[in-house]
């Protein structure tokens, strides 16, 4: 059977709605940024495979794909950083504990 | 290469890598400040010499129009003001005070380049170069709070740029092209072949966009994060951030969909009611001063979108009026906020009370900001308010226009609520508030520019239909 373009859009669709559900379902505060990144390669995976089905000459779909990862890189340093912040201030990391401010 | 069209940009980042230097050597933190306000003239001398220039530049990722331009200043005058504004409050962060000077510089670079590209790819760079500075920035305060407030901004900036990157995918996939222009001319064809999918791109969109705007239903990182982020942050963060937001917003679906058959005008007229009401309504109930101005500039970012909801140059031209008349106004508010909160050492609406007594200037000024938040003359919201208001009167949305008034006239209450406390309750203690020379200077720049944005409405109205227009050309 040949791999067509549906089989990965399928798979980038389904990797985005898992990173989806994770980032809202989960507590762990590094678990939801894993689960940012399931969303970002989500796209990532849709940008090359669009790229070859629809501009395989001018690869700016699989350009986007490099930036994407290089910006998410970043993100996720930042993300750890405040992570490793909150937790030396609360001993926590869990979502639902770090609550000072609501409504 | 020709690279003046991205000179501004290039010298504010140099700017701030200088700024970052210099804290390494210099004792006197005052001169810090004085180094990042100052050298702010470089990018606002190099961005007047591309006035009047248009065209498309650098593999058509950086385009300069009258409406990139415009961007442009009020980005420079939004971050000077912040940056003064902050004199006093950097203390607060010890050793970090150069790092939050650069910060600020970078993410408004970030901004600048926001309102100048139209290409996915640029504006996806652009996008985080203005976001992942104001998340280090929101939990620059080591304490608690502050932590927590960076840690949703974070998260949810995350999650937004998420679907964001999804929807121009299928926007991509869609055209082939990652050019706004070649988007805009390829959607017809493929809307034809695969209305679905240009749904979906659509709704990905405005969910990613939306955060940036904090429009309804996806602004509840908001408040939080506006109570719990350093003041100064926070004005940054309510009127700089929520411009670029917009100006992105603005270009993005007047160049992409322009021609498409989707009614994209109608998505963001739902979200204004929305915002408008839901805003305007939670403002009521807050006792925090900067939660009930957090909710105010979601009830703002609803009349914003009225702007948008008839998809039209004039439109647009209300739209960016009322950014501007906004950007003072809300600067001028969180800067009094700013400098009465680290004196009375409070957030509370209730320790406003007899502050009239103890700080008449600085009770006048934010009543007078106040004021042009609500929409009265003589201010600057007034002015923007009608101008918007009218101009979606004569493109037939009538029903939008009675509802952005119903809230208007709404949101005098919690408004008149602060000016109430200051004005004609008693004071706690009789000590006087002082201000200090930079900050003062920050209050005094924003009140005057509340007040020459109404007194020269029709000159500034002749610039913005000019940017707006620029949107428009193809």
């Amino acid at each position: 059977m040949a791999i067509t373009l549906n089989h990965y859009l399928v798979l980038s669709a389904a990797l985005f709605t898992i990173g989806l559900y994770g980032a809202l379902a989960k507590r762990n505060a590094v678990t939801i940024l894993m689960c940012l990144e399931l969303m970002f390669n989500a796209a990532n995976i849709a940008f090359v495979a669009l790229t070859r089905a629809v501009a395989p000459q001018v690869l700016t779909g699989q350009v986007f794909a490099l930036f994407v990862i290089t910006v998410a890189a970043a993100e996720v340093a930042v993300g750890l950083a405040i992570v490793l912040a909150v937790y030396r201030q609360r001993r926590t990391i869990d979502a639902t504990e770090i609550d000072l401010l609501k409504w | 290469m020709d690279l003046t069209p991205i000179l501004p940009e290039i010298s504010l980042v140099g700017l701030a890598i200088l700024v970052i230097i210099l804290d390494l050597f210099i004792r006197r933190k005052e001169t810090l400040l004085f180094v990042s306000v100052a050298g702010l003239i470089v990018p606002a001398l190099l961005t007047t010499t591309l006035i009047g220039r248009t065209g498309s530049y650098l593999f058509d990722t950086v385009i300069l129009d009258p409406y990139a331009t415009f961007f442009k200043f009020v980005f420079l005058v939004a971050a000077a003001l912040v940056l003064l504004a902050s004199a006093d409050y950097v203390d607060r962060f010890r050793l970090y005070d150069g790092e939050y000077y650069a910060l600020i510089l970078l993410s408004a670079a970030g901004m600048m380049l926001m309102a100048s590209t139209r290409e996915l790819i640029s504006i996806y760079i652009a996008l985080e170069l203005a976001t992942i500075p104001l998340a280090v920035l929101a939990g620059l305060q080591k304490d608690a709070r502050a932590g927590e407030a960076a840690l949703k901004y974070l998260l949810l900036a995350g999650l937004s740029s998420a679907f964001l990157l999804y929807g121009m995918a299928i926007l991509f996939g869609l055209t082939g092209t990652t050019d706004l222009v070649g988007i805009g001319r390829g959607l017809p064809e493929a809307a034809g072949i695969n209305r679905g999918a240009l749904a979906m791109a659509l709704v990905l969109l405005v969910a990613g966009l939306g955060f940036k705007i904090s429009a309804v239903p996806f602004q509840f990182w908001a408040p939080d994060v506006y109570e719990g982020a350093p003041t100064p942050v926070t004005a940054y963060l309510s009127v700089a951030s929520k411009m670029a937001g917009f100006a992105l917003v603005l270009r993005f679906f007047t160049t992409a969909f322009a021609t498409a058959a989707i009614d994209w005008p109608l998505i963001f007229a739902v979200l204004s009611v929305l915002s408008m009401t839901l805003g305007n309504i939670v403002a009521f109930v807050q006792t925090n001063i900067k939660r009930l101005l957090a909710y105010s500039s979601i009830a703002a970012a609803g009349y914003i979108m009225i702007g948008l909801a008839s998809g039209t140059d004039l439109g647009a031209s209300g739209l960016i009026f009322f950014l501007l008349s906004y950007a003072f106004t809300n600067l001028g508010a969180f800067i009094a906020v700013i400098a009465i909160s680290e004196q009375i050492g409070s957030d509370d609406i209730a320790d406003y009370a007899g502050l009239a007594r103890r700080a008449p200037l600085l009770a006048f000024a934010l009543t007078f900001c106040l004021v042009s938040l609500l929409g009265i003359p003589p201010t600057a919201g007034f002015a923007a308010k009608f101008y918007l208001f009218a101009g979606a009167v004569q493109q037939g949305l009538l029903w939008l226009a009675v509802i952005g008034v119903i809230n208007s006239a709404i949101s005098a209450y919690y408004y008149i609520k602060v000016v109430r406390a200051m004005y004609l309750l008693e004071p706690k203690t009789p000590a006087p508030v002082k201000i200090s020379a930079p900050v003062a200077l920050a209050l005094f720049a924003s009140a005057a520019g509340v007040l020459l944005v109404f007194i020269f409405a029709w000159p500034i109205i002749g610039l913005t239909e000019a940017a707006s227009r620029s949107l428009f050309v193809r």
